[in-house]
């Protein structure tokens, strides 16, 4: 065994624990950096791969910026396991079928009919110095030009909605305005007078 | 017009560039940190530090426990008992505990003692190491004023002619 | 000396990974050692501000008053709180402190004096900073405390509102540069107009954006509500004691250098001497080298403690409001200017 396969069988199976313990720990913020740990497996999986951007940029965003708002919301959260699992069995069975069909979709998207070497050989081994960020960008920007844009309206759409859901202006609360109370100058505010002093 | 000059000041940052002017500046003026057990700030004559019980200049104890400083005491620290009169016919203490836990140093038993017997001197370097100890006793209150007796002297001479 | 070369040499083509430990070793002493100078500088300075002399007890002029620190926090005992997550809670400062430590492997310090070449260089610095952010949330979870929740919950809502404006920054260094990989921002530099030359000119509100939320990031003063004392007297770390409150001590300072480090070397011109290459080189200190990249840290280090030394604390709604109605856009709208400038090779970039 080479020291890459080691590498590799070593973050898969970290990659595997932690999958398994997102689902099976009782308490929401555990599966939460186990997922972080998850994230972090397959980076190293992706930098095997050379994939070091869509790696480093897996952690910036997943790890860095979307966990963190996963695990803000699930700290505030008081969840009640008991009602949680209280209709366990009676959906186990559904839960077992979708899972299964997702299994069988998943093995035929992504099955060795698709990726097996003969159809996916592997890539050419490049020097050192290659770097695929430039690349990448080359290839969005030009050929995938419209489909990047169109996710980007879309995405876009999506920060819009959800501002639009959540801010509701209460008439009978009452808000500061930063923005006006920086706006102070001591001029507005202060005035300083001359007079002599009375007796 | 007025917004706009306003936006490029705050965007500038001119008032927080003035700010720290004004620290920078300071961090070149001269220190007056007195280094402490080296160099000692000078107190006033009326400072009101430990406390110590004088004699006369024979030696006999000025207290006659007249009790006022223990009805003055605003913390009631001071615990005063009389002796029985001795055979002169003096009236003096057999117990004058101050409680320096109590204390809080407002030099009210000085100023109601007749005969300047119960002072507060300019020591304020002391310590204890047990809490009992922090209960002045008659003995150790005497024998701090004879200790500190020169130094006492000074200081009222000094404050006596404001008085 | 002919020895030693032979030796590394070897040890390069058969113990790769001691070669390299040595290295990382090589990095990191002496960074523990800035970082504990550093508070010393630190409570130095101040006082100078404040009209003070600051420490000079312990040896002379006070100079081992970082040690007689560190070892009085390590001799200190570790409380744990009875209902906190024992695991959880001492793991989270040594992930504030991880990420600050192995960000260093990227940063060159001179021409080719660098742990790891990586291309993607600045990406890696923005995911670990990015990461740091985990030891805080952690930290005020797992120590089952009021005040340190409410501190990890100001302090990561902080962090990410001012990570998106510092990514924004760099988006705009790394559009002059035309790289990902530090030692070429740094080579973009360079040229005949000295300190001219540096981007810190071009991008000038990057350059102020990126050095303020870099002092938003770490949490430093004007921006340290997630420690106001006043009101959740210490944040996140109220439950800490002895040596895991040192090493989150270690890592905010470690995290300040960094941001002082980097500032030097995407704005400042990192290794590159201030005066114009043709008339120093050659000249003995006053050409390119290491020592400007420590001169320049440490002039943006100086910056950290002035701002602590001078502003009072910003209110939190004003924090959040700076870095997202203020800083964003204004990254945005110079990240268009760079652009413009780069496509018709304006001055600095023909």
């Amino acid at each position: 065994m080479t020291f890459e396969k080691f590498v590799f069988y070593l973050f898969a199976a970290i990659l595997v624990y932690a999958a398994t313990m997102v689902i099976t720990r009782r308490n929401p913020v555990h599966s939460a950096l186990f997922l972080v740990l998850a994230f972090f497996a397959s980076a190293g999986i992706w930098l095997l791969a050379e994939a070091e951007f869509l790696a480093i940029v897996l952690i910036l965003v997943y790890v860095g910026a979307v966990m963190v708002l996963f695990l803000f919301v699930v700290m505030m959260l008081d969840i009640d396991l008991a009602t949680l699992r209280a209709g366990f069995i009676n959906y186990m069975p559904v839960g077992a079928l979708m899972a299964l069909v997702m299994a069988i979709e998943i093995f035929l998207v992504v099955g060795p009919g698709n990726f097996g070497l003969d159809k996916m050989p592997a890539p050419a081994a490049r020097p050192a110095s290659y770097n695929n960020t430039e690349d990448l960008g080359s290839v969005l920007y030009t050929i995938y030009m419209y489909q990047f844009e169109v996710a980007a309206v879309i995405l876009l759409v999506g920060i819009i909605a959800a501002i639009g859901l959540t801010m509701r202006k209460r008439p009978e609360t009452k808000y500061q305005n930063p923005s006006l109370q920086v706006r102070v100058k001591k001029a507005d505010r202060l005035r300083v007078i001359k007079m002599d002093a009375e007796d | 017009m007025k917004m706009l000059s306003d936006y490029i000041k705050s965007l500038a940052m001119l008032e927080l560039l003035k700010g720290l002017g004004v620290t920078g500046g300071y961090m070149f003026k001269k220190k007056f940190t007195v280094q402490y057990p080296e160099e000692k700030a000078p107190i006033s004559p009326r400072f009101r530090g430990l406390h110590a019980l004088r004699r006369y200049e024979n030696g006999e104890e000025r207290c006659i426990a007249c009790k006022l400083c223990e009805a003055t005491c605003p913390a009631a620290a001071i615990t005063i008992e009389v002796a029985p009169p001795r055979a002169d016919g003096s009236r003096r203490t057999s117990r004058y505990d101050i409680d320096l836990f109590k204390c809080i140093f407002c030099g009210y038993c000085q100023e109601a003692c007749p005969v300047d017997a119960i002072v507060e001197t300019p020591i304020y370097e002391y310590h204890f190491e047990n809490r009992q100890d922090a209960v002045m006793t008659k003995a150790k209150l005497l024998a701090h004023g004879d200790t500190h007796e020169a130094a006492l002297a000074d200081c009222i001479r000094a404050d006596g002619k404001y008085r | 000396m002919e020895s030693l070369i032979t030796l590394w040499e070897w040890l390069g083509q058969n113990l790769i990974v001691l070669q390299i430990l040595i290295k990382i070793v090589v990095i990191v002493a002496p960074l523990m050692l800035c970082v504990a100078y550093f508070t010393y500088a630190e409570r130095k300075l101040i006082g100078y501000m404040q009209v003070r002399i600051g420490p000079n007890r312990v040896g002379p002029k006070g100079w081992l008053q970082p040690i007689a620190d560190a070892v009085k926090l390590m001799f200190k005992e570790i409380v744990i709180p009875t209902k906190a997550n024992k695991v959880l809670f001492l793991i989270a400062p040594l992930l504030t402190l991880g990420p600050a430590l192995a960000a260093w492997a990227v940063f060159p310090f001179s021409e080719g004096l660098v742990l790891a070449d990586l291309n993607a260089g600045l990406l890696y610095i923005l995911a670990l900073t990015s990461i740091g952010v985990y030891g805080v949330i952690i930290a005020g979870w797992a120590s089952n405390s009021k005040y340190a929740f409410l501190g990890a919950m100001r302090s990561a809502a902080q962090i990410v509102a001012y990570e998106i404006a510092m990514g924004f920054a760099l988006v705009g260094v790394l559009v002059a540069a035309g790289s990902l990989n530090l030692g070429e921002i740094v080579r973009a530099q360079q040229s005949e107009a000295g300190i001219f030359g540096w981007f810190w000119l071009p991008l000038f509100p990057l350059f102020l954006i990126y050095f303020i939320s870099g002092v938003a990031e770490t949490n430093r003063a004007p921006f340290d509500v997630a420690e106001g004392e006043s009101e959740i007297v210490a944040g996140f770390h109220v439950e800490y004691s002895g040596m895991p409150f040192a090493v989150f001590f270690l890592g905010e300072y470690a995290n300040m250098i960094l941001i002082s480090a980097l500032t030097a070397l995407l704005f400042l011109g990192g290794w590159l001497s201030p005066l114009p290459a043709s008339w120093v080189d050659g000249v003995f200190l006053l050409g390119d080298g290491i020592h400007w990249v420590f001169l320049k840290t440490a002039f943006a280090g100086f910056f950290f403690l002035w701002f602590r030394a001078t502003f009072p604390r910003y209110r939190y709604d004003q924090i959040m409001r700076l870095g997202w109605k203020v800083f964003i856009p204004i990254t945005i709208v110079w990240i268009l200017v760079v652009g413009i400038m780069v496509v018709y090779r304006f001055a600095w970039f023909s």
